[in-house]
């Protein structure tokens, strides 16, 4: 289905996760993280940059990953991203929801 | 002669020891199979051990008696595997060589990952039921526990047999009300997953027998400790849980051997071809059952369907032929939901778990995603199955290794 975010008309699942990610730009992640009232720091965007990365090389992201990437631990990755971090993240970085295993 | 080298004599190295050893045989080939223990434990009987339903004389038997004679058992702790030489280096130094290994080494529990779990109230008021101590552990406390908070809990993704801790749950509240006791005790599932499982129609079904069993969910939990002092799960987002029994699913990990050799992720389990159940880094090593990283249940059931294709493309692999891209993640599990009855589920990489019939499409006799006491028959009976069909690589009659969508109600 289609979205409008920051002025622009976006793909997304039902769930408001962009299905491609080349239709993401900084402007549609910093509206995203708005509508979950988070404004973004540098250091949102330190994490922001390390999850995009990390799916670009095809990894699976965990919160147990993320926690020993060296580029935030667990307890600050939950103070810039509250409640459901890795879900929240995911979603203003334009990449798809982790699948949470089997 | 050439040696395939099989590491680990649980459900998976046994079952492959079977499999092969009519195929590749003397003078030709030598299999050897190295496990250090002396038990073959019926891991899905450490569920009923503490509602005594099972004994443990019903889920413990010997390794050796369910290895084929011209089967080398080598009972031996293994340091590490030696990938780039072709070779297993023991406890001690000893060295075995090998043409082909196939690594089934499982996984475990290490409740030492999260802060606290194995602090001063481990085996007291916290317990897991995925080792036998554990278990027999938690039968003593429940036999004569009156009562109060209960708290069954999953630590993190990926965890062996994931329905477990659910099954727990039904069955605590099944076991307390036949003690006349349920209206004693509260029953909270806490879990890390949005909701009570990882795929949306059994979620939905799963969700329903919570809330009739009166068993509450906290969803979206992220442990950061167990607080000993006051007896609580804390998350990372400042949720506290009280308990006063928790029943926890630690952390499970692969072999450390694992992690000595350098061949795992973070986890130590094993990254694997899902289809072909090569190693992604070695030709000729091969990884099965819980110790791969491929992203199917760790359970009997897979390692089953596993094990059929892993035969075939074992053979074809030792005559310079291509392997069969095959293995679909097929699983397929009882789930317990207490008072004698239990569901089933059937699925996949691609397939979630849905209504139907099993395993014959429109008759059954089992039902897909529903209870019923014929189910829980079928997981009674899967005991005698496992000891007498499954570790003997003997095919299961109407079953594939991949998964059937005939008699299944997808949309």
């Amino acid at each position: 289905m289609e979205s409008t975010i920051a002025g622009k008309t976006i793909t997304v699942n039902q769930e408001g996760y962009l299905t491609d990610f080349s239709q993401w730009t900084k402007e549609v992640g910093e509206s995203i993280a708005a509508d979950a009232n988070i404004t973004l720091t540098p250091r949102h965007w330190e994490v922001i940059n390390y999850l995009q990365t990390e799916q670009k090389n095809q990894v699976a992201l965990s919160i147990r990953r993320i926690g020993k990437s060296g580029v935030v631990d667990i307890k600050e990755f939950y103070q810039l991203f509250p409640m459901a971090p890795l879900k929240t993240a995911t979603k203003i970085a334009g990449i798809p929801k982790p699948a949470s295993c089997i | 002669m050439k040696n395939l080298v099989i590491l680990g004599a649980g459900t998976a190295g046994t079952m492959m020891a079977n499999h092969l050893h009519n195929q590749l045989k003397q003078p030709d080939w030598q299999i050897t199979i190295v496990d250090e223990r002396e038990e073959h434990h019926y891991q899905p009987g450490y569920l009923f051990l503490p509602f005594d339903i099972y004994s443990p004389d019903d889920i413990i038997k010997t390794i050796e008696e369910f290895i084929p004679k011209n089967v080398k058992l080598v009972k031996h702790q293994i340091n590490r595997i030696l990938p780039t030489e072709n070779k297993i280096e023991l406890t001690g130094g000893e060295e075995l060589p090998y043409d082909v290994l196939i690594i089934a080494t499982g996984a475990k529990i290490a409740p030492e990952e999260t802060e606290g779990m194995k602090g001063a109230e481990w085996q007291k008021s916290v317990f897991d039921f995925y080792t036998f101590e554990g278990s027999l552990a938690l039968r003593n406390k429940l036999r004569d526990w009156e009562g109060g908070r209960l708290v069954v809990h999953i630590t993190e993704m990926p965890i062996k047999c994931p329905v477990a801790p659910l099954e727990f749950a039904f069955l605590a509240d099944s076991f307390f009300k036949h003690k006349h006791m349920r209206d004693k005790v509260e029953i909270t599932y806490v879990t890390p997953l949005s909701g009570a499982f990882t795929k949306p129609k059994s979620t939905e079904a799963l969700e329903y027998l919570l809330a009739e069993k009166n068993i509450k969910i906290e969803s979206d939990f992220v442990i950061e400790e167990v607080d000993n002092e006051n007896k609580a799960l804390v998350s990372y987002d400042g949720r506290a849980i009280p308990f006063d029994l928790l029943v926890t699913v630690p952390t499970n990990k692969g072999d450390e051997l694992i992690e000595r050799s350098g061949m795992g992720d973070d986890l130590n389990y094993i990254p694997t071809h899902k289809a072909t159940l090569q190693s992604l880094n070695y030709q000729n090593i091969f990884v099965l059952g819980d110790a791969s990283n491929i992203p199917a249940s760790k359970a009997g059931s897979v390692a089953h369907f596993e094990a059929e294709i892993l035969t075939d493309n074992i053979m074809l692999y030792v005559k310079g032929q291509p392997l069969k891209e095959e293995f679909d993640g097929h699983a397929n599990c009882f789930i317990e939901t207490g008072n004698g009855k239990a569901l089933l589920i059937d699925f996949n990489y691609t397939h979630e778990p849905v209504e139907g019939s099993f395993p014959f499409a429109g008759i059954g006799p089992l039902k897909l995603l529903k209870e019923s006491r014929m189910n829980h028959m079928g997981k009674l009976a899967f005991r005698w199955i496992y000891w007498n069909v499954l570790l003997k690589g003997t095919h299961i009659p109407f079953v594939s290794a991949t998964m059937s969508e005939s008699g299944k109600h997808y949309n």
